[in-house]
């Protein structure tokens, strides 16, 4: 195989060529950069790339370890050490990670290299990277269009070959969002199942990391790496990480699908409904159940995830205060000059509009009105998927309700950029787990544009939802469809169940 | 619920330590108008039997070994300090 051919493979394909030693980590890292080199001026997916730093632990890996050799983007809110951390903001511009987070270190000992910062929307707050303060990510499908976010880097990295695989985060879709308008597979853990020490914090009730991939069996194999529990991390669980290779390949006979017919909403793309009715006939072909149920409060979840992921940004942010690290504003007349100026030298509008919603919704007389009743829709929001796993081993539904938008279509209107997330933050504020992979493709003006499929399972319920992925990844052709960006563009890849509706 | 209509962006803005100019000022208080009056669909949940949840996994009281382990160096925990002397944070001025 050709170094310039690497960057296409799996991880699962890039472990068996290390472990057959016939090709090292340190070549394996310069092919990588290579190709970093030639689609970033497209893409701009990364901001920063220490090529030494990672060499360096090449030097050192054990390729036979389960991730040995394999180099994996990060998302630039978690802290690697040495590395920048900007979080996407100006006011961590001049940072430097002085430790790892518990993913980072759990990575280093699986033999994984941390090769790369992504961009971000600032501190994770968009939904197509548009909000990062550095510049603009472009989606590898369609340049004109978003990644999708906040997750964005990570995600164009992956599906343009720039990336073997990223980590992510995802408070309200950031990792299933870009996966899904990217054309790969990103996995949003259940809450408390991955680490969260070392993680720059937004909404701490709803954040997880997780993993961006090619393929299904790869972020299972990120997972082993990455999930359990953390004593830096008092929200992490305490229970037993399965091997969530272990499924993978078990058919799907009489396992129980759910169909929310509150997903139905007008507004989603018929392309995109399309696509996701091909899919749930692919699986009823494959053995599974389809039952309806029912999610009452789904139309809720964007005016909650909106209340209670702004208050706790609210108070999150309230650390950048230019005192201890980032950025402080220059001679200020008092300390109150020092806070305001600084913080409004260093946050981008977003955050700003978020901190200002969040304090407001937690501020004397507004509370109960708006923080407290928000938490207990949540709660309903909550019961609703506890009803409905009573009756079904998984949920299904796209995961956004359109393909890639345009760059700068929604930035002049943030609640038409926060119903983007509809389908996927009922799941961070139910504490579930669920994945997005690709299920098709939408034609818009010549594009070819990836649709993703969401599969939820209940809490720790990773493993099932990974096996289901997988019989259906496995089951159509939509993984091998690459970016016309990548390195072996085979994207005119026709679904086997003929439910394609490309020309 | 209270009226959309009670936000004042700046007022909220000096209780966030958050200086806005008047052109964010404005902007924001429409944009986040249009959200609130969005959320306004929470008033028609009936709450009255719910208990609030601050997060989806209930766990509680959750403790950890109270001992002292090595941690940062002053010099790494002082590695970003926008402004540092004698290995110590140098603040603005807080009290007269």
């Amino acid at each position: 195989m050709s170094p310039d051919d690497l960057p296409a493979l799996t991880i699962a394909e890039l472990q068996s060529l290390l472990r057959r030693k016939e090709v090292s980590p340190r070549e394996v890292l310069k092919s990588l950069r290579a190709r970093i080199d030639q689609v970033e001026p497209k893409i701009d997916a990364y901001l920063s790339i220490d090529l030494n730093a990672a060499l360096k632990e090449a030097e050192k890996v054990d390729v036979d370890l389960p991730l040995g050799g394999v180099p994996i983007a990060i998302k630039d809110i978690i802290n690697v050490t040495g590395q920048p951390c900007t979080c996407g903001s100006k006011i961590l511009a001049s940072y430097r990670s002085p430790y790892d987070a518990t993913v980072i270190e759990k990575l280093c000992a699986a033999g994984a290299i941390p090769f790369g910062k992504t961009n971000m929307d600032e501190f994770a707050m968009g939904s197509s990277t548009e909000n990062s303060s550095v510049k603009l990510t472009r989606n590898p499908w369609d340049l004109s269009r978003v990644p999708g976010g906040s997750s964005g880097g990570s995600a164009a990295a992956v599906a343009a070959d720039a990336a073997f695989a990223g980590l992510g985060t995802d408070t309200g879709g950031s990792i299933r969002q870009p996966a899904s308008l990217c054309g790969i597979v990103g996995l949003k853990p259940s809450y408390g199942r991955v680490s969260r020490f070392g993680l720059v914090a937004f909404a701490s009730s709803l954040d997880q990391v997780g993993p961006l991939t090619k393929t299904v069996r790869d972020s299972a194999m990120i997972m082993n790496a990455i999930a359990g529990h953390d004593r830096h991390d008092s929200t992490s669980l305490p229970d037993r990480v399965p091997d969530y290779t272990k499924n993978l390949g078990r058919d799907l006979k009489g396992m129980r699908l759910g169909l929310p017919k509150e997903y139905m909403i007008e507004g989603i793309d018929p392309q995109v409904k399309s696509a996701v009715d091909g899919a749930i006939k692919q699986l009823q072909s494959l053995g599974a159940e389809i039952v309806d149920v029912s999610l009452p409060h789904t139309d809720y979840g964007i005016a909650v995830y909106y209340f209670l992921a702004t208050a706790e940004a609210s108070a999150n942010l309230a650390r950048f205060d230019g005192v201890r690290y980032g950025h402080r504003a220059k001679e200020p007349k008092d300390l109150l000059d020092h806070y305001g100026r600084t913080r409004e030298e260093g946050f981008g509008p977003e955050v700003k509009r978020r901190i200002i919603l969040g304090t407001y919704v937690l501020s004397s007389g507004y509370y109960d009105a708006y923080y407290v009743r928000a938490q207990k829709v949540r709660e309903l929001i909550r019961q609703d998927f506890v009803k409905a796993f009573e009756k079904v081993d998984a949920i299904i539904s796209p995961t956004s309700p359109v393909p890639a938008f345009k760059l700068g279509e929604r930035t002049a209107d943030p609640l038409a950029m926060y119903l983007a997330d509809i389908f996927t933050n009922t799941g961070n504020l139910a504490g579930i787990c669920g994945i997005s992979l690709p299920c098709g493709f939408a034609r818009v003006n010549g594009s070819q544009l990836p649709i993703g499929l969401q599969i939820m399972g209940k809490s720790l319920d990773e493993a099932r939802i990974f096996q289901i992925a997988h019989a259906y990844e496995q089951s159509t052709d939509w993984h091998k469809a690459r970016s016309p960006i990548s390195v072996n563009s085979k994207s005119e890849i026709r679904n086997k169940n003929g439910a394609d509706d490309r020309d | 619920m209270a009226k959309t209509t009670d936000l004042d962006v700046g007022y909220v803005s000096k209780l966030a330590r958050l200086n806005l100019s008047d052109q964010e000022t404005k902007l924001f208080q429409k944009q986040l108008a249009d959200v609130l009056k969005y959320a306004e669909k929470l008033r028609e949940v009936d709450v009255s039997h719910v208990e609030a949840a601050a997060h989806a996994v209930p766990m509680f009281n959750v403790f950890r070994e109270d001992k002292p382990c090595d941690w940062f160096s002053a010099d790494e925990a002082l590695s970003n300090a926008p402004h540092k002397a004698n290995q110590l944070f140098v603040v603005t001025k807080v009290v007269e």
